[in-house]
């Protein structure tokens, strides 16, 4: 018995350690977040924050905030509009059976292939002649193409898993499933929901392509526009940048924190066969 | 971008996100006609989805297209009356002293990441798999540099691989070792941004190989190992044959989104220094975006180029998937 405990108690200490490898850049970004400007150049550069000062965060208080603010409300819209477009179709595909549902899956499918590069090239090329560069609004349409054909297959598998008697949709029409798809399926889908948002907002929260061929520039520009700024103008100041950065990977942390079991069940679903 | 992808699997994803599922999934009485009332409610739910895929995919890589069949200047882009060029630009990019780098670049950079990515994501998963004290709470630790917005992976890791003042390469003089340009010199930069994107994409098979693993029945270890066969034979027997299909997905899947990386090698080099970490991804934006003067043609040109490659492996992906769904 306390054989077992030790080996438990070794198998312990070698994720503890492979965890702390794996992270070690995270602690370095949080390190040097912390770091004074003098002692920014020192070699070696001190493992700890011995002399921790929070200089870098005042800067990012000082300037980043409107950046924040915009990727908020880009993430936001962001997974409105995903949402919106994603569980009715998901709905329709998983229970209404639609002829041609499943060349259109097979499509969404295939539209998260295509490389982000390409989308933003043609995006610019439209918003261009539409006069939406440098517009939060084109932003948060662009943004959403990540999510969509994503949330899509995910309302799909998770509304299929919602009983048929529930429904009867055998025989519907329009008001009806429009009921049906309001105060029944809707409601149940309540997981669906969180982790289509979920992904959504951090992958528009995250996102850079876009931002940085639509929106470069603009007077609302999100914070990986903010941190690229900052990598460009001041080499110094690594504190400030590595503190933003901090700052921004907040709703990832925070996601982790309180939703990890949608995080995990969005990587997985349907990617394996279980 | 580095999504996960999924697939019209009727089970997974309710069931693990607890959906109520006590009922038993609805039979599916063959290819019955549905009354044409229900046909009408479903695309009047489809149809926003559908305008939404006309309009933002099928549009833009339109554009992308004609893009690429043009000769456009500044001037003709702003008022669209290019004149066509046929294949004029991917002439012009295949006959480009860049483009024979790039492709080398390309495919060096997704091979040597997916195998790595992989090879560390499975055996991690394997160890996680042992469900020892805490192996839950680390295995979710594992996740955070996939969810880092990838500028934040990108700057973090550009400032460890500083030549000066980096703390890579502090410890390499720690050890008695010269310091390295990781990204200023032309023989290193593209190690060092294959580096920082095999830890982008390890925690992504390492979460897909671990719920492969959790499908394999405890009962063939256990019989195995009355047999007396080792941890190694068990591995090589039964988890690695067993894991295949899983395999063929993770890697696929890894193929098609390796191969649009873009932001990491951006962000850490611009492709640079003198292209020695140029990929198609990069090589494409530099050509529309990176220069005073952009080549918005050429640049497409790249772009498709990629494209196919992206969908010919995302059809052999799909078509693996559905092997997998039927067995």
């Amino acid at each position: 018995m306390s054989r077992t405990r030790g080996r438990t108690r070794g198998k312990t200490t070698i994720g503890v350690l492979l965890t702390a490898i794996m992270l070690f850049p995270v602690y370095w970004m949080l390190n040097v977040s912390l770091t004074r400007d003098q002692d920014m150049r020192k070699s070696p550069p001190d493992l700890f924050p011995t002399h921790g000062t929070l200089a870098g965060y005042r800067t990012v208080l000082d300037e980043q905030l409107p950046y924040l603010g915009t990727s908020l409300v880009i993430g936001l819209g962001t997974v409105v509009l995903t949402v919106a477009l994603a569980a009715p179709a998901g709905y329709a595909l998983a229970k209404l059976r639609p002829r041609g549902g499943g060349v259109l899956s097979f499509v969404l499918l295939a539209a998260q292939m295509i490389p982000g590069i390409i989308m933003a090239m043609g995006f610019y090329a439209i918003y261009l002649q539409l006069g939406l560069l440098q517009s939060v609004p084109g932003l948060i349409v662009a943004d959403s193409t990540l999510a969509v054909p994503f949330a899509v297959l995910i309302f799909t598998a998770f509304m299929s898993g919602i009983p048929g008697e529930l429904l009867q949709a055998a025989q519907m029409d329009g008001a009806q499933a429009l009921r049906t798809f309001w105060s029944v399926v809707l409601p149940m889908s309540r997981n669906a929901v969180v982790t289509v948002s979920l992904f959504a907002f951090l992958w528009s929260w995250s996102d850079f392509v876009f931002a940085s061929t639509l929106v470069n520039g603009g007077a609302h520009e999100p914070i990986t526009l903010g941190i690229y700024h900052y990598i460009g103008n001041n080499n110094q100041e690594w504190n400030a940048v590595m503190a933003t950065a901090v700052v921004a990977s907040l709703p990832a942390a925070v996601i982790l924190v309180l939703a990890q079991r949608y995080v995990a069940a969005g990587v997985t679903a349907g990617a394996v066969k279980d | 971008m580095h999504h996960t992808t999924q697939l019209p699997d009727h089970r997974s994803a309710a069931v693990r996100t607890g959906a109520a599922t006590a009922a038993p999934p609805p039979a599916r009485s063959g290819k019955r006609r549905r009354p044409t009332s229900t046909q009408w409610a479903a695309w009047a739910f489809l149809a926003p989805v559908t305008l939404y895929l006309a309009l933002f995919y099928a549009y833009p890589l339109y554009r992308n297209l004609d893009l690429s069949l043009r000769d456009y200047t500044v001037r003709s882009f702003v008022q669209g009356d290019a004149p066509f060029t046929g294949l004029a630009n991917y002439r012009k990019i295949l006959d480009d002293p860049t483009f024979a780098p790039a492709l080398l670049h390309t495919v060096v950079f997704t091979a040597v990441c997916l195998l790595f990515q992989y090879a560390v994501g499975l055996a991690l998963a394997v160890f996680f798999h042992q469900n020892f004290r805490l192996s839950a709470t680390l295995r979710a630790l594992f996740l955070v540099p996939w969810l880092l917005p990838l500028i934040v992976s990108a700057s973090t890791w550009s400032w460890m691989l500083n030549s000066d003042s980096g703390v890579v390469n502090a410890l390499l003089s720690a050890l008695g070792f010269d310091p390295v340009n990781w990204l200023t010199s032309p023989s290193w930069s593209l190690t060092s941004v294959t580096v920082a994107n095999i830890w982008i994409g390890v925690p992504f098979n390492l979460v897909v190989l671990y719920s492969g693993l959790q499908s394999i029945p405890a009962s063939l270890y256990e019989a195995a190992a009355l047999d007396g066969a080792n941890a190694w034979q068990r591995f090589w027997r039964i988890t690695f044959p067993l894991l295949r299909p899983v395999s063929a997905i993770t890697l696929l899947l890894g193929l098609v989104y390796t191969l649009k990386v873009f932001d990491i090698i951006w962000i850490m080099t611009k492709g640079g220094p003198a292209d020695s970490s140029t990929t198609f991804a990069t090589w494409s934006y530099q050509l529309g975006f990176g220069n005073l003067l952009p080549a918005f043609g050429p640049g497409a040109a790249v772009g498709n180029l990629l494209v196919v490659a992206a969908l010919v492996f995302g059809l052999v992906y799909v078509r693996a998937q559905r092997k997998q769904a039927l067995s």
